[in-house]
């Protein structure tokens, strides 16, 4: 009797919590079914870590903006944000995003190899993927599809914006250049790139050194610098691996100079005061002097407590030119918003010029700016050394004149 | 190839080895006294090299490196009374559990505390530079290092073979029911020697976190490095994982200069050929129950 009544109590309470349940979920449901959702994918562990959790406070900041004053077409964004882990991971999360999540769009990413995986996803299941912070050129070369457009600048305008400088400054023609290169996608495209760039102005390498994304010692190869007395050292490195490698440069005390095709803001940050030399390319840097860039560094600081760094501005621009394309298509649908973009509508992106994608590669033309680092004693707090430098391609040139030009770029869509 | 190149390399590799040796070393005495595997090791060594920037802020870089030990020794006091004492007797499984959740909590109150980007740290600049005798230069802060890791070794050798404690620290490990039967109780010890081992784990965050990234992850990936030395070394010996750590470091280097795509697996490799011959590690116990 006990048991029996206990067995019914329980029933009782499953019941109950069933009805519960459905009373919850219910309404939940049909509110998302309103809104639009977005399926975001960025590395927060591993050597880009530091740069994704810049990426998900921009593109949630966008969010919040965008919803507050009204939404989409009178609907509210959803991004659901993830961590891509590595390449298997983030196609395995893209997939589950359009399947379970019933995403509109992907977006994200700032491993290349990731971004790749992702895109291929996209392509299959006929998704737009907004790869945002992914510089391979194979990306928007001969991987490139329909469905992918590709917001940040690719690796051949990171080397011209400081090719252009390093020839300028006497860096290049009869010199003897040492590589060092992160063993993947990316990094073997910069290096390709960048030796390229060598031969074409008459510089030799001497040497260019692959070294594994995970490795964070870097004293063997000052030992291999100081044995082949290179002219200049040129790096082609990842994520934090450019600041492992500038301090450790620094520590070990060597008179070559260093100079590199890659260098993200928060990379740079954590290299500190007086270990960073040389000249690097951004895509955008907080000082820049707009006023939509200085309305959007402000707002950054004081939500987060501190300054935006080059992947938050990117995120952040990201989700607001979709939600231009969806405005302006009146859709959410994939190939109303290829369209849109393939009309190269133009984007506000809160530098001085605004941009537009490329219709034939789908990249986001835009200005690039190089940087040097400021003298000693004359950084006002310790994210303030860097010396931002003028954009390029110059006001009166065309946007498109670093980036690769359609002959030599292998993408058929 | 030159003399001198490969004298630089040696060094380089003994410098790695010093790094390993101050990881693996509290590790492997916590295991040896306490019987416990204590996975929240690498979180110490993240907290040594924070707290160092934290306290070198105020107080100027060395004492950020001399104190953040200290603080971390205290929190190994806490760790030792509260939590790791109740599983001195327990199933291994459990404290493997416990000290692996509290890794985790550790990440994420790091990440909470200092956020996920690293922090900017660095050597202050009168350490910069090399040191340059006839041809053979290497970095000047890592030779006061070595120096260092080499205080310190003969520090903990003296104190464990040389002293009252250490005899009873090592009578410990041996028999410990004879030296309670001599009504001795090991607790204190266990709790000074958890506090060694932690804090030396925390003097290594510290020491070289201006030459690699301080990140919240840190302690996580160094984690399988410092087993790895202590399971080639041989569980409970001393000497052991001095020998070990060593020899990780040379291949180590070795590796990342003539094949740098085996770098991360050089280790495994090594340890596989070590257990291969060796299952009790290099100078490890006998192991009873196995051979």
């Amino acid at each position: 009797m006990t048991k029996r009544s206990h067995e019914a109590g329980r029933r009782h309470a499953l019941q109950a919590g069933a009805a519960l349940g459905a009373l919850l979920v219910v309404p939940g449901l049909r509110a998302q079914g309103e809104k639009i959702r977005i399926g975001h994918l960025t590395p927060l562990t591993g050597f880009l870590g530091a740069l994704g959790e810049y990426a998900q406070q921009g593109i949630k900041m966008a969010a919040e903006e965008i919803n507050a004053s009204g939404g989409v077409m009178g609907r509210q964004l959803e991004v659901i944000s993830e961590d891509s882990v590595n390449p298997q991971v983030a196609a395995t999360k893209a997939q589950r995003m359009i399947e379970r999540d019933n995403v509109a769009v992907l977006m994200g990413e700032i491993n290349s190899a990731s971004a790749l995986t992702i895109s291929q996803v996209a392509a299959r299941n006929h998704k737009l993927f907004l790869s945002i912070g992914a510089r391979s050129d194979a990306l928007r070369g001969k991987d490139c599809n329909r469905y992918t457009f590709h917001v940040d600048i690719p690796v051949t305008v990171m080397v011209n914006t400081v090719g252009q400088a390093l020839v300028r400054d006497h860096m290049v023609q009869g010199k003897k250049i040492f590589a060092i290169t992160s063993d993947y996608l990316f990094g073997q495209d910069l290096s390709a790139k960048a030796n390229k760039f060598f031969a074409a102005n008459g510089a030799t390498v001497i040497a260019n050194e692959l070294v594994p994304t995970d490795l964070t010692d870097f004293s063997p190869y000052m030992l291999k610098i100081r044995q082949a007395k290179p002219d200049v050292i040129s790096t082609n490195l990842g994520g934090n691996q450019v600041t492992n490698f500038v301090k450790q440069y620094a520590e070990f005390g060597l008179p070559y100079p260093v100079v590199g095709f890659n260098l993200n803001t928060a990379d740079a940050w954590a290299a500190g005061e007086g270990n960073l030399g040389g000249i690097w390319p951004t895509v955008w840097h907080h000082d820049l002097n707009t006023p939509g860039s200085k309305k959007f560094v402000a707002d950054f600081t004081k939500k987060y407590g501190r300054i935006p760094e080059n992947h938050a501005w990117i995120e952040y621009i990201s989700l607001k030119l979709l939600a231009q394309a969806m405005n302006e298509a009146k859709s959410t649908d994939s190939d109303k918003l290829i369209a849109y973009f393939e009309s190269e509508a133009q984007f506000d992106i809160l530098k001085a010029r605004k941009a537009y994608f490329r219709s034939w590669d789908h990249q986001l033309m835009q200005e690039a700016y190089p940087f040097t680092v400021k003298a000693k004693g004359q950084a006002k707090n310790d994210k303030d050394f860097l010396k931002f430098g003028d954009a390029l391609p110059a006001p009166n040139q065309p946007l498109e004149l670093l980036a690769p030009p359609k002959s030599e770029n292998a993408c058929k869509m | 190839m030159e003399l001198t190149f490969l004298l630089e390399q040696l060094v380089n590799g003994l410098v790695l080895g010093g790094y390993y040796l101050l990881l693996a070393l509290g590790l492997s005495l916590i295991f040896s006294v306490g019987g416990v595997v204590n996975l929240a090791h690498g979180a110490f060594y993240a907290l040594g090299a924070y707290l160092s920037l934290e306290i070198g802020r105020r107080l100027g870089w060395g004492a950020g490196v001399a104190l953040s030990p200290v603080a971390v020794g205290v929190l190994g006091i806490l760790f030792e009374r509260f939590l790791l004492r109740r599983f001195y007797t327990a199933d291994p499984i459990l404290s493997l559990l416990v000290t692996f959740g509290l890794a985790l909590l550790a990440e994420q109150a790091i990440r909470m505390l200092w956020g996920a980007a690293p922090l900017p740290s660095s050597m202050p600049p009168g350490f910069k530079g090399n040191v340059l005798v006839g041809d053979f230069m290497f970095s000047r802060y890592r030779l006061l290092l070595l120096a260092l890791v080499l205080v310190l070794l003969a520090g903990v050798w003296l104190l464990l073979n040389k002293t009252a404690f250490g005899r009873v620290v090592r009578a410990g490990v041996q028999r410990p029911d004879m030296v309670a039967v001599l009504g001795i109780r090991l607790q204190p010890y266990m709790t000074a020697i958890v506090v060694l081992g932690v804090a030396s784990a925390a003097l290594a965050g510290a020491l070289f976190g201006p030459i690699t990234i301080v990140h919240p992850a840190m302690g996580t990936e160094v984690m399988t490095a410092a087993f790895v030395v202590v399971v080639i070394g041989g569980l409970g010996s001393f000497w052991g994982v001095v020998l070990a750590a060593v020899l990780v470091g040379v291949v180590r280097g070795a590796t990342i200069f003539f094949l740098p795509a085996a770098a991360e697996a050089s280790m495994y490799v090594l340890m596989f050929l070590v257990l291969l011959l060796r299952p009790r590690g290099l100078l490890g116990e006998r192991i009873e129950r196995f051979e």
